[in-house]
């Protein structure tokens, strides 16, 4: 505190001496303030997805944690108070401008209280916003930041974890492999679905792959496109390819980007598609009972 | 460097080493456009296993030496390109069209053979 009084020239003892008796009130009238947070909060039609109670519990430690920045003018508390509340709310499906939308409006709230109590002396209360704005801006923007990398992180997390499921290059017969694919595909997803495959070729000497895409329900042209290519380069290691499952939609795309139908197999069904690689492959499945007569 | 090119029976099997340069290619092309037909060979089988960058000269000279085999009566097969290799062709829009394409060399003497039978058929129904 004296370091801070020293460097700055200009009535520096006022400002903190300010901030000091700003934090002291703020103190006094919590519980009144904090009640008047949580009704605007409800107002808002904010946090819908958590209970009046919790929203209480909540707004409780938000307060006090931001009363305890606003008088240490330190923030990790806070950001870790931040990141920890992100964590829990954000399973809950509390959205980004929720969370804004609540430290804003404490923001208001505290502002409304200070206008209440100097608004008979202007130049006092100039001085305490002056004061007030600049440490409550950055709560704010302390919280959102928290709460938004929270969310990215969760999101990260979220891709990887369907990265690592998404693709099985299955074996299903000698030289016969299947490549269910299922949800949406992505560039990216795309690329490791053709490096995947490509690489499940070469290790198990396939001859055929049927690709079913019976789960992917759209397809932009640009992954159409990657399809197309994945499937000429599978020719290339001396394979074939055989696509089933494809939707009236994705096969509107590809006719639109206009694909060269005869090098696409497709097959309607995955059934209908593990017995043409069956053919191709020269299997014939015979029934128990026939086999044994024609032996 | 030159590309060994080894007779197998009816087929001969050219077996790249190293990257090769323009040069090496044209010299494998000339080669075994000759050697296909002093050995009188059926197939041909190009190895292209080693190879982990296939370039547009290297790509359309590999077609254009497949179809000079077709037209002096072999058949060809590329054998063993790398996964990476092959999306990175298509990539660039070389397809290697009408070029056949096996796994490995195995592969690719399975795929002559089946193609020697047919050949064959096709020549006694002719006959009859």
């Amino acid at each position: 505190m004296r370091k801070v009084t020293h460097k700055t020239t200009t009535a520096p003892m006022d400002s903190v001496e300010l901030l000091r008796e700003l934090v002291a009130h703020l103190q006094q009238s919590r519980t009144l303030l904090r009640e008047e947070w949580a009704r605007r909060i409800t107002e808002a039609k904010l946090l819908t997805a958590m209970s009046k109670d919790e929203i209480f519990a909540e707004a409780t430690a938000i307060y006090d944690n931001y009363i305890e920045a606003l008088e240490s003018g330190t923030f990790e508390a806070l950001q870790a108070y931040a990141r920890n509340l992100s964590e829990r709310i954000i399973p809950r499906g509390v959205e980004t401008h929720e969370v804004i939308g609540i430290v804003l409006l404490l923001r208001d709230v505290l502002a409304r209280s200070l206008f209440a109590k100097y608004q008979s002396d202007f130049a006092l209360y100039n001085r305490i916003l002056d004061a007030y704005e600049p440490a409550a801006n950055r709560i704010a923007n302390t919280v959102a930041v928290g709460f938004v990398q929270e969310r990215e992180r969760v999101i990260r997390e979220q891709q990887e974890a369907i990265r690592v499921l998404s693709t099985p290059v299955l074996q299903v017969r000698e030289r016969l492999l299947i490549l269910p694919i299922i949800g949406v595909i992505d560039p990216q997803r795309a690329r490791q679905l053709t490096e995947q495959l490509l690489r499940g070729i070469r290790t198990n000497r396939a001859k055929v792959v049927v690709i079913d895409i019976t789960g992917v329900p759209v397809m932009d042209a640009n992954v159409a496109n990657h399809l197309v290519q994945t499937v000429e380069a599978t020719r290339l290691l001396g394979a074939t390819v055989i696509i089933t499952g494809l939707s009236p939609e994705i096969a509107q795309t590809l006719v639109t980007i206009g694909v060269d139908l005869g090098k696409m197999n497709t097959v309607g069904d995955l059934q209908g598609g593990i017995e043409e690689a069956e053919r191709l492959l020269g299997y014939k499945v015979v029934p128990l009972g026939e086999a044994s007569h024609s032996v | 460097m030159e590309v060994p090119i080894l007779k197998q029976g009816p087929y001969l099997i050219a077996s790249i080493q190293s990257a090769l340069s323009d040069e090496d290619l044209v010299h494998l092309r000339d080669a075994l456009v000759a050697q296909v037909g002093k050995l009188r060979s059926r197939g041909v089988i190009v190895d292209v296993t080693v190879l982990d960058v296939m370039d547009s000269f290297a790509t359309r000279t590999l077609r254009d030496i497949a179809h000079m085999i077709r037209l002096r009566g072999a058949e060809m097969v590329i054998v063993g390109i790398q996964p990476e290799v092959a999306f990175a062709l298509v990539r660039l829009g070389l397809k290697l069209e009408g070029v056949a394409t096996a796994l490995d060399l195995e592969e690719g003497i399975l795929y002559l053979n089946r193609k020697m039978l047919e050949s064959g058929k096709e020549m006694k129904n002719r006959g009859r």
